[in-house]
C-alpha cells in the first residue's frame, strides 16, 4: 500500500494531527524526521508549525534542508506533495511553487475560521470537491499574504470567500493576491495552502471539510 | 583569503511593509512627522573564499534574499590572510 511521509523539521508542530487526518482518510503514513530518507514513500506532506522559529523568513531554512532535494525528485516523478501553512511557505521558498508568502497585511498572527471557495478541482488534492464548493477551515499564520509576479503557471485551488462563495476584499484575511489561500502547480501534484485541512477533518473539531484533501491524495497515489 | 561582507536586503519598491508601517506610526505618535519607514534586513558575515564576489552574490540569491520580493546590495572588505 502506498505510504505518505509527514516531514518533521525542528519547530514543526502540526505533524501528529496531519498523520491522524491521513489515517482517517484511509492512508498509510509515517512521521519522518528531516534528517531521514524519503525512499519507500509515495507522497509527502509538509505540515504546519514554526520550523526554525521562522528565522530569516518563514520556511526559508527548512527549504534548504537536504531532504528537500528528495522531495523535488518525488515531485518530478508526479508524486503528490502537500504543504500546509508553514509547509506552503517551505514550498515557495524551495521553488517548488512560485511566489512568496509575505507578512499579513495587518501585521499580526491570525487564528480564525474562514470560508474557502474550491476554485480548481483538477488537482491531486481537490479532486473530491465540487467546483465552486464552499468549505470551512481554520487559518493560523502571520505570513500568509501570497504574492507572485506571474500566475500563468499555477492553478488557484482555494480562495478566501464568504459563505456563499463570493470572493471579496472584505473576506481576504491577510492581503493575499486574488484572495489566494492555496495554489497548485500546473501538473496538479504540488499544492500549498495556508488553511489547515487537518484541523477540519472531524466534526468534533467543528468541521470535516478538510478531510477531502487527504481522501483526494490517498486516492491519487493508488493510481 | 578572509573577507567581511555587509549585506542589505530590501523589499522591492511598491511592496507593502507592514512592520515598517507600524513602526512609522509609533514614531508619529511620538510626535515625529514620518512620511515613510521601511525595515530592511542587514547581515554581516565573515568568510573565507577565493571568489568572494561570486559567493556573496550567490548567498544573496540562494538564501539571504527572496528574489520574488527583495532587492539586495552588499559591500565586501578584505580582512587579509
Amino acid at each position: 500500500m502506498p505510504k505518505f511521509a509527514v516531514i518533521v523539521f525542528p519547530g514543526t508542530n502540526c505533524d501528529f494531527e496531519t498523520v491522524e487526518a491521513i489515517r482517517k482518510a484511509g492512508g498509510k503514513v509515517e512521521r519522518v524526521w528531516y534528517k531521514s530518507s524519503l525512499k519507500d514513500f509515495d507522497g509527502v506532506v509538509l505540515p504546519g508549525g514554526f520550523s526554525y522559529a521562522d528565522y530569516l523568513r518563514a520556511g526559508a531554512i527548512s527549504a534548504r534542508a537536504e531532504i528537500m532535494e528528495e522531495v523535488k525528485v518525488l515531485a518530478n516523478d508526479g508524486k503528490p506533495i502537500l504543504g500546509i501553512c508553514n509547509g506552503f511557505q517551505v514550498l515557495t521558498e524551495s521553488g517548488l511553487l512560485p511566489g512568496a508568502l509575505r507578512p499579513n497585511k495587518v501585521p499580526r498572527f491570525l487564528c480564525k475560521w474562514v470560508y474557502l471557495k474550491v476554485s480548481d478541482t483538477q488537482t491531486a488534492f481537490t479532486q473530491f470537491y465540487e467546483e465552486g464548493e464552499v468549505i470551512r477551515m481554520p487559518i493560523a499564520h502571520a505570513e500568509g499574504n501570497y504574492y507572485a509576479n506571474d500566475l500563468n503557471k499555477v492553478k488557484i485551488a482555494f480562495q478566501y470567500s464568504d459563505e456563499n462563495g463570493n470572493i471579496t476584499n472584505d473576506v481576504n484575511p491577510n492581503g493575499s493576491l486574488l484572495n489566494i489561500a492555496g495554489i497548485s502547480n500546473e501538473k496538479g501534484n504540488i499544492l500549498g495552502m495556508m488553511p489547515h485541512p487537518e484541523r477540519a477533518s472531524d466534526r468534533w473539531l467543528g468541521s470535516e471539510d478538510g478531510l477531502k484533501v487527504f481522501k483526494s491524495i490517498v486516492e491519487y497515489v493508488k493510481r | 583569503m578572509k573577507w567581511k561582507a555587509k549585506v542589505v536586503v530590501r523589499l522591492k519598491e511598491g511592496l507593502n511593509d507592514p512592520e515598517g508601517r507600524v513602526i512609522g506610526k509609533a514614531l508619529k505618535n511620538l510626535g515625529y512627522n514620518i512620511t515613510e519607514l521601511k525595515v530592511p534586513k542587514y547581515f554581516e558575515l565573515t568568510f573565507e573564499s577565493e571568489t568572494p564576489e561570486k559567493d556573496v552574490e550567490e548567498m544573496c540569491r540562494r538564501l539571504l534574499a527572496n528574489p520574488v520580493i527583495h532587492t539586495y546590495e552588499y559591500s565586501i572588505e578584505n580582512l587579509g590572510e
